[in-house]
């Protein structure tokens, strides 16, 4: 069976399979760099969606093992928090921060 | 390719290493291996704000911005990729009159070298920026043509057209040690190869001081930590990037509609690029008052790169006067985005002619020893 190229990979940022085994063949060769090239893996789910398929396919078109293309670093809040919340959490209120602070 | 002798060898992949590489291209030096001991943009490249500001208070600075935003205006068609440079103003906020005064002089200036950047009101402010809080403002300046890159699409941009015009590129490859002898700069050797050159340009961003060290220089510069963060994409709300300096704060909506916000903190130099708590906490705190909208929205992701600072928060440019044919173009203390195709275009320059372009001239790295701090009010 032959894949279909714009098969959607990364659903956040919209990135095709197509799109990753081009940039593979550019020498794009671990997840991190498909990350800063193609920003896959920077929306919102921060890449719980796609994190493991980019790395599938980088590996596969690298004949590379998993583990050696993908070493990506997990970035807080590792959920989506808004600043309310945040505010919240530290019994915070929204103070106007004096002049010299 | 080991054994062969280069023109020059870059250290550093960054939008500076691979801007240095484009522009000897451009003069005819091809000779050019651009070597890294990561991948393009992960250092503070592929971590920064990208705002592009032309207010500053000094000359030099303001000429630097000025001839990088001219050169960002057309980058996109000359490099044969979309920047995503946008000029979508900047707007500076003064909370007293004393900064107010200071302003204004900064704008005599910027206005006679071409910056059209103005006085504007708080309520001014409050049309350019209709979710602004204008409590405690005094007045404010604003920039049209100030704006911001996409810093991913502008380092790769950089690094593909250095490449097409005949520059080497190696990643993953970190340089170990630079030899020299009585002439000066000899070889680079990393954990790779060795490779002769009477050339070295020194883009390590972070690692500079230790690039230094291998040629035997002390530079006077450290790594520091800064951290960002982004949020998700919200409804068009404003386009400058605000930024004060009495909260530290800067602010900007990108291309995508998502927010991406910095803050300075007290910080020890060192390397550690973690993100902590306590700047999302504190974030939170600073971009809700300004910004009291913001409120609802939700941050994706947060994390830190370095700043490389220097004594007087000025890059060190040029060739070291105390070993030839090593240039350095580190330093660049939080503003080496916005100031990266004319430094690097100068480096290009000061390397082709062997000559030292009379802009950069003040940014040499024996200054902090003479005393002659380059001192410039405006940095964050
Ligand atoms: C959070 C944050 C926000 C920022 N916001 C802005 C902004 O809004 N506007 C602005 O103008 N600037 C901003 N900056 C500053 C800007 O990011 C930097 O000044 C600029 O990116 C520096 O580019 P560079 O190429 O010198 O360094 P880097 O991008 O750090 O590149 C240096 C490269 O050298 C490599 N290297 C180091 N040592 C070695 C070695 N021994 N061998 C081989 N390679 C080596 C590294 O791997 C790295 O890729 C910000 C910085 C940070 C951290
Ligand atoms: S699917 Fe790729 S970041 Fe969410």
């Amino acid at each position: 069976m032959t894949e279909d190229d714009s098969t959607i990979i990364c659903r956040c940022e919209d990135i095709t399979l197509g799109e990753i085994k081009q940039a593979v063949a550019r020498g794009y060769a671990t997840v991190d760099e498909i990350k800063h090239y193609l920003r896959a893996g920077m929306g919102p789910c921060q890449g719980r969606t796609c994190g493991h398929l980019v790395a599938q396919v980088v590996a596969r078109e690298t004949g590379r093992p998993v583990a050696e293309v993908w070493p990506m670093r997990a970035r807080p809040p590792y959920h989506l928090v808004p600043f309310s919340t945040i505010l919240a959490e530290t019994g915070g209120t929204v103070a106007f921060p004096k002049v010299g602070d | 390719m080991p054994g062969k002798t280069y023109d020059a060898v870059i250290v550093g992949a960054g939008v500076i290493g691979t801007a240095v590489g484009y522009y000897l291209t451009k003069r005819g030096i091809r000779d050019v291996l651009i070597l890294d001991k990561g991948y393009v943009s992960c250092g503070a490249t592929g971590r920064c704000g990208a705002g592009v500001r032309q207010q500053w208070g000094l000359e030099m600075n303001c000429r630097l911005a000025k001839m990088s935003v001219d050169m960002f205006a057309g980058l996109s068609d000359e490099l044969g990729e979309d920047i995503e440079f946008e000029q979508s103003g900047y707007l500076v906020l003064a909370y007293d009159d004393d900064t107010v005064e200071l302003y204004r002089k900064n704008l005599k200036l910027q206005n006679s070298l071409g910056i059209p950047a103005r006085l504007v009101t708080p309520a001014e402010a409050r049309e350019i920026v209709p979710v602004l809080n204008i409590e405690g403002l005094v007045a404010a300046t604003h920039c049209q043509t100030d704006g911001h890159a996409n810093p991913f699409k502008t380092n790769f941009a950089y690094a593909h057209a250095a490449v097409r015009e005949g520059c080497e590129l190696h990643t993953f490859e970190t340089v170990t040690a630079i030899e020299t002898d009585v002439k000066g700069v000899r070889a680079v050797a990393t954990d790779k190869g060795r490779y002769e050159t009477r050339t070295v340009v020194n883009c390590a961003g972070g690692h500079a001081a230790e690039v230094g060290k291998l040629a035997g220089l002390k530079l006077d510069c450290f790594p520091e930590r800064h951290q960002i963060l982004v949020t998700e994409p919200y409804e068009r709300l404003f386009d400058p990037m605000v930024i004060s300096f009495v909260h530290h704060l800067y602010c900007q909506q990108v291309v995508h509609g998502a927010f991406i916000m910095g803050l300075g903190m007290p910080e020890a130099p060192g390397f550690n690029d973690d993100s902590g708590w306590e700047f999302i906490e504190a974030m939170a705190r600073a971009v809700t008052s300004l910004l009291p909208i913001l409120a609802g929205v939700r941050v994706i992701r947060q994390w830190a790169g370095l700043y490389t600072k220097t004594p007087d928060a000025q890059p060190i440019l040029g060739e070291h006067p105390d070993l030839p044919g090593f240039y350095n173009a580190v330093g660049f203390s939080g503003h080496g985005f916005m100031i990266a195709p004319a430094t690097a275009s100068l480096t290009a320059e000061a390397i082709a002619c062997g000559c030292t372009p009379e802009l950069i001239a003040p940014l040499d790295a024996k200054r902090f020893e003479r005393g002659d701090l380059v001192l410039e009010p405006n940095v964050v």
